[in-house]
């Protein structure tokens, strides 16, 4: 066995004349929270599909518990448990009911589908509502049977595909803290999203493109080898017009707004503070504060999206 | 087999807790029985019409009466003038008339040939022709009487009359009931129907809800999955049959010769088909609006086609043959001879064949093209 779970080799997927996906690679190490993070459109849920084997890649391999997904999708199917992004449980059947078809469709003994039907209950807080409609949950309810039903036959390997689409905070937190106690327990999650929060959370993370990868890496990795320069978080008026002086000047790397503030990126610290009160001032525009901040995942993603765009020529 | 197992109980779970499903499965049938036992008939009887009458002699009134007497006319509206006929079969009261000119009784006195005139409203083509038909049955029988007298008068001369005198003998439905052929009819258009629908609806549920997706990650396989979703669709089809079945026979009395068990497992030969039929649907279609127009779409034609109602034998050569890839056509062939003629394995195997050729090769097609992938 190898330490990967997952081995991702050049994998295309085109639809007609677009390609959705273009040629990624990347391996998953085993027990990680691997985040695949990425724009709508940008090719994340066409990867993930493939990998589940619910999309025939154009070309390109991938071992998915040391499977080929083109050769084996049978056994790929065996060894993982997927959510997708719409929930997809049976509505007209009761949670009990939903667990058990699973179970069934699963091929999974009698005690063993008695103890994980306990186990997906207790784990989703559905203890007492056995016997609810599905349809009648709270979408945060839904989701978790749902996560309860994709580990019902304790696969290695947890694929979910914007798990958290449409839930309010606190559920999103205890959804989070579910994935939490899978990964520790040994399960490999590859989770897709493009809540930058969410993917602070990852072990490791694929930002992902126009269906090309643009960085690679940890969280601090990723943020410490894309933002090498300072960036300063400015409160200032008018910052529209801020943002499109302070790019004129050649001492800025970048600016972008972050809600009423502006995050610039300079040079050199010192120095940056300096030259930027002072182009604002001699602009006329009323400067109140300047931090300098650690860079998020967001300046992150956005600096990766903008030289991999301008790499192409767009 | 525990995943097969799976699917099946999921289904019925989702049937029962459907509130619109049951009446659909059942009540329609026993509705639609109803319908084409009591209410459509095709037997033509007391066809509305108008007489005008302008000879007024004993000879026409008893042209009349022989007419009238027949059960298969009603005489609504006696007229004068013969234009009062156009308005009445103009204005859609009468779908016959009668017109006896002036001089009748007196020139078939005289033993010269007399007419009579009898206007039918082409538009009602069908009581129209079976009307004309037996106008001319019946003018034919009376002038043979005629004959007779004719012969009884002049018997002195030695002549006696040569006439041949048919008689008729209708096999398995002596009263031509259209009931009788209609009634069992519709166990298979209810058969087609139910299990068609339902199967086409099927997969393409599955796909709409999102379900399907899920379905695709599992490990069961493509067979297993169909054969859990067809299974109890089979199971409705059965318990409609015996429904419609015990209905037709105790209820409509219609005769049943057969047997009873022939007619259950071609029942289920035939739904081989049916199913076949929707399941590939089910597999073409994105949303479960395409899936209901296409099986209509295929519905029609087939039972046009069929020998529902209208009979194969006038059907112009191209769609006679085509009616030979038509499996309902056979399956009314079964029906109609187990129930009317106590038709038996012997004079059926054929049609058993060919619908199990056809429920072979349209399963067999759809499992093909079911893939466990997304499009």
């Amino acid at each position: 066995m190898t330490s990967s779970s997952i081995e991702v080799r050049a994998l295309s997927k085109r639809f007609g004349a677009f390609t959705a996906v273009d040629a990624v690679s990347f391996d998953v190490r085993r027990g990680d929270i691997f985040g695949f993070l990425g724009a709508n459109g940008a090719g994340k849920s066409t990867t993930i599909r493939m990998l589940c084997g619910l999309l025939e890649p154009t070309s390109g391999t991938a071992l998915v518990a040391g499977h080929d997904i083109r050769r084996s999708p049978e056994k790929v199917k065996r060894s993982i448990g997927y959510m997708s992004q719409k929930f997809s449980l049976y509505e007209d059947l009761t949670v009990e009911e939903n667990i058990r078809f699973f179970g069934g469709v699963y091929n999974m003994a009698a005690p063993d589908l008695a103890s994980r039907l306990r186990w997906v209950l207790e784990m989703a807080g559905l203890r007492g509502r056995e016997h609810s409609l599905t349809r009648n949950l709270s979408q945060g309810w839904k989701q978790r049977l749902a996560l309860g039903c994709a580990v019902l036959h304790e696969p290695g390997i947890l694929f979910l595909d914007e798990p958290t689409g449409g839930v309010d905070p606190v559920s999103r937190r205890a959804f989070w803290d579910l994935i939490n106690r899978l990964s520790e327990d040994g399960v490999t999650v590859f989770v897709t999203t493009h809540y930058l929060d969410e993917a602070e959370s990852c072990n490791d993370i694929r930002l992902i493109h126009a269906g090309r990868i643009v960085g690679a890496g940890s969280p601090s990795a990723l943020k410490a080898s894309t933002i090498r320069n300072p960036i300063l978080e400015v409160e200032c008026g008018r910052t529209v017009e801020a943002m499109d002086l302070l790019r004129r000047e050649p001492w800025v790397r970048d600016v972008s707004i972050f809600g009423v503030n502006l995050h610039v990126g300079v040079v050199e610290e010192a120095e940056g503070r300096r030259r930027l009160a002072a182009r604002l001032e001699q602009a006329g525009i009323p400067l109140r504060r300047i931090d300098r901040i650690v860079p998020s995942l967001e300046d992150v993603f956005l600096r990766r999206i903008e030289d991999s765009d301008k790499e192409a020529g767009r | 087999m525990k995943a097969v197992l799976a699917i099946l109980k999921k289904e019925f779970i989702q049937i029962r807790r459907d509130p619109r499903m049951l009446p659909i499965l059942f009540l329609a049938p026993v509705l639609q029985l109803l319908l084409f036992g009591f209410a459509v008939n095709l037997d033509v009887r007391d066809i509305p019409s108008v007489v005008c009458d302008q000879d007024r002699s004993p000879q026409s009134r008893a042209y009349l009466d022989a007419f009238f007497h027949s059960g298969y006319f009603t005489r609504r509206f006696d007229v004068g003038r013969t234009e009062d006929v156009d308005s009445r079969i103009d204005g859609g009261q009468a779908v016959m008339a009668v017109i006896i000119p002036r001089g009748f009784g007196e020139r078939l006195l005289a033993g010269r040939g007399a007419t009579a005139q009898i206007i039918a409203d082409g538009t009602e083509s069908q009581s129209a022709t079976i009307g004309l038909n037996y106008a001319a049955m019946i003018t034919s029988r009376y002038a043979q009487g005629l004959l007779a007298e004719t012969f009884v008068r002049l018997r002195g001369s030695g002549l006696r009359p040569v006439l041949i005198e048919p008689e008729v003998r209708v096999f398995y439905n002596p009263d031509l009931k259209s009931r009788n052929f209609l009634v069992p009819g519709v166990l298979g258009m209810i058969l087609m129907v139910m299990t068609m629908m339902l199967s086409s609806m099927g997969i393409v549920r599955e796909k709409e809800a999102g379900t399907m997706e899920q379905l695709i990650v599992t490990p069961i396989r493509p067979g297993q999955l169909i054969l859990g979703k067809l299974l109890p669709f089979l199971a409705i089809g059965v318990i409609d049959v015996v429904l419609v079945t015990s209905l037709a026979a105790f209820g409509f009395r219609v005769p049943f010769r057969g047997d009873v068990l022939l007619l259950g497992g071609l029942c289920l030969v035939f739904m081989l088909t049916t199913l076949g039929l929707g399941l590939f649907i089910s597999t073409i279609s994105r949303n479960q609006q395409q899936a209901m127009f296409t099986a209509v779409f295929f519905m029609i034609p087939m039972i046009l086609l069929s020998n529902f109602v209208f009979p194969i034998e006038t059907m112009p050569g191209f769609f006679r043959a085509l009616t030979a890839i038509i499996p309902i056509k056979y399956f009314f062939t079964v029906i109609r001879g187990i129930f009317l003629k106590g038709s038996g394995w012997a004079e059926l195997w054929d049609e058993a064949a060919a619908m199990a050729v056809f429920g072979a090769v349209i399963l067999a097609l759809s499992i093909v093209r079911f893939k466990k992938r997304l499009e």
